[in-house]
């Protein structure tokens, strides 16, 4: 049962990485959310063997660990807090932009901006990128 | 004893008052009124649990009756006290800017999840529980994510989705960490996992100790993880900025300082540290160098400034982390001031980018005074309160004869001032916008003729709008927070004697032991 426990949480990280790796939003957050399943699995896991009785009362004789139950379900309400405000920011990007693919960050456009020109003169501001005092 | 009860102060009132906020928050009024009533409770019960903790040494309570290695344990000791007033403090004053920067609090939310911020930075500070700190980490964030988002502009949408996915993978390795750590020692609570870590084999523990410097470098934004921060911070409106900047990536440095020293202790200076350290230093200030926007060259020094706070704990002596918790609290300061000073230039001027600033120094001297003293103060010029920081970090390092590191940590601050020269030279000095236009081309040589000059009629358009004088309510805070960065300067004596107690207490953590486990 452990092991394949172990498995599982180790596809799920798997999983995760690859489509934490992609541009698309949606697939982020589905990729994130695969990699929490993971960790909460992976603290499950944690708590020793399975199909122990779980803690009631007094309980004699061997009982599961309730501790890394609590920690999962602390965890799962944490994720799926943070999962809501990741799918309105992509609805809001999706609202602003009609697609949900990342962008590339201010450096980066702005070294491919100079790259293209074969010049250095070129400045950012906000989403606006200026070269040698023309707004393109 | 009183300390005790104390202790969950910080963290439930915020929590209490982000609720009230919540309830009135058709009266704007009452909500700032309440705001700052609720802060400045946080900030007295901060400085008396400082004063007891000094007094009295560690102290610690289980919330909720549960006795120590299964509840959760609240515990204080000297430099959880010292940071927890620090950032009540930037706090406290973050939230006067903000209520007398227009548009800053609009929102009906600003309040609140501000007050759910102050209430997660507090847990992080006080908690003696790795799950917990957990919590009180995505506490921080989550609030975190909201006010970077307040305004759901498209910039502003864009780098907070980096910022808040990179926050999340480093929050899943978190769990994940907590979670090998439980499964290998049978306990969260960090006064129990400092005894059974040391049990376990070498390897493990070396792994269980990198693992979790990767989760705290992230938040921390320490060399390589730190590509997030420079171009997530510039974008949230100034307060926000400020907030983040002095407090969310220290609270990761007092993450990596207390797992560090509690769970991994070495028993000499640590190099892999101080490798990180001393690449942290030199990437961040070239990244800073190369910018040429006021807010985006700060965020950069955000990143330099780390490397010292780590390389102190690298050094790994009393001298060596004394200087760290010097650092960080020198480095709260003043660089919560500058980004607030970052916002007073945009607010008068309309913009944050050097090209279209000049001649601050003659049309707004308060501003370029308020700027001037902890711009060389991050420099490290005496008689300033960096000078003061770095002479002890250096003096520690020159202790345990790490050469490098002091080399390396020495020519950063000179890097430092160049690029703090660079932001007074584009802002402070030469000729205003207004006086650049009238010129014409002369003051902007490079650029083709044509161009030039429909910059220069752009620019005298931009700065015919934005000329206006900050408000009393925004400069007072930040004159108040340059007054306490002299006043750290004047007094560091007495602080580096506190912080060398503090770094004492971590190096050593039986007391700090005793008191969750055997009270």
């Amino acid at each position: 049962m452990i092991v394949t426990l172990a498995v599982t949480v180790g596809v799920l990280y798997a999983v995760g990485t690859y489509l934490l790796l992609q541009r698309t939003l949606t697939r982020i957050v589905l990729g994130l959310g695969l990699l929490t399943h993971g960790a909460n699995l992976l603290l499950l896991a944690a708590g020793g063997r399975s199909g122990r009785a779980p803690l009631v009362g007094g309980g004699d004789g061997a009982v599961s660990d309730p501790l890394p139950q609590a920690l999962a379900l602390t965890a799962i309400v944490i994720a799926f807090g943070v999962s809501a405000l990741l799918l309105t920011l992509g609805y809001r990007s999706w609202q602003l932009r009609h697609d949900d693919d990342v962008e590339d960050d201010v450096e980066d456009r702005r070294i491919a901006r100079a790259a293209e020109l074969g010049d250095d003169i070129v400045t950012v501001e906000g989403d606006i990128v200026t070269v040698e005092g023309d707004e393109l | 004893m009183s300390a005790r009860f104390l202790l969950p102060v910080p963290v439930v009132l915020p929590l209490i008052g982000a609720a009230l906020c919540l309830v009135v928050h058709r009266r704007p009024a009452v909500q700032r009124a309440l705001a700052v009533g609720i802060v400045g409770g946080v900030l007295a019960a901060s400085v008396a649990l400082l004063v007891l903790v000094e007094s009295e040494g560690p102290v610690a309570t289980d919330i909720g009756g549960w006795a120590a290695p299964i509840g959760i344990t609240l515990v204080g000791d000297l430099f959880a006290a010292i940071m927890l007033v620090i950032s009540v403090a930037m706090v406290f004053a973050v939230l006067l800017y903000a209520i007398a920067s227009p548009s800053a609090d609009d929102s009906t939310f600003f309040h609140p999840v501000y007050l759910i911020l102050a209430a997660g930075v507090g847990a992080s500070f006080l908690t003696g529980d790795l799950f917990n700190l957990f919590v009180a980490f995505e506490i921080m964030l989550t609030a975190s994510y909201v006010l970077i988002t307040l305004g759901g502009s498209r910039a502003q949408v864009r780098t907070a989705m980096t910022y808040i996915v990179i926050s999340l993978v480093a929050s899943t390795l978190f769990v994940t960490a907590v979670g090998l750590l439980y499964a290998a020692t049978g306990t969260v609570n960090m006064a129990d996992l400092a005894d059974k870590v040391a049990e376990l084999p070498s390897g493990l523990r070396s792994a269980l100790g990198l693992l979790l410097l990767v989760v705290f470098g992230i938040k921390a934004a320490i060399f390589p993880l730190f590509f997030w921060l420079p171009d997530s911070y510039p974008t949230a409106p100034s307060p926000v900025t400020a907030i983040f900047a002095g407090l969310l990536t220290k609270v990761g440095v007092y993450a990596i300082i207390r797992t560090q020293t509690l769970l991994f202790p070495s028993d000499g200076p640590a190099t892999l540290l101080l490798v990180v350290a001393g690449a942290t230093m030199v990437v961040g200030v070239l990244g800073a160098i190369a910018q040429d926007d006021v807010k985006r060259i700060l965020s950069f020094h955000i990143v330099s400034q780390i490397g010292y706070m780590i390389m102190g704990l690298g050094l790994y002596t009393v001298a060596g982390l004394a200087g760290a918790v010097l650092y960080i609290v020198h480095h709260i300061v003043v660089k919560t001031t500058l980004f607030l000073v970052s916002g007073l230039i945009e607010y008068t001027r309309g913009t944050a980018a050097l090209q279209r600033l000049g001649g601050m120094a003659r049309s707004a001297p308060l501003i370029a005074a308020l700027f001037l003293l902890p711009a060389l103060s991050l420099a490290g010029i005496p008689p300033l309160s960096g000078f003061v920081a770095k002479l002890a970090l250096v003096q520690a390092g020159v202790g345990v004869g790490s050469w490098a590191i002091v080399t390396v940590s020495l020519a950063v601050s000179a890097l430092t001032l160049f690029s703090m020269i660079k932001i007074w030279n584009g802002v402070f000095w030469g000729p205003t916008p207004e006086e650049e236009g009238e010129a014409g081309p002369v003051g902007a040589e490079p650029l083709g003729t044509a161009g030039a000059g429909a910059v220069a009629l752009a620019v005298r358009h931009d700065a015919a709008v934005a000329h206006r004088r900050a408000p009393v309510g925004m400069w007072a805070p930040v004159a108040g927070l340059v007054v306490l960065s002299l006043v750290i300067a004047g007094a560091s004596g007495p602080i580096y004697h506190l912080a060398e107690r503090a770094a004492a207490g971590l190096l050593d953590p039986s007391t700090y032991v005793e008191e969750v486990l055997d009270r």
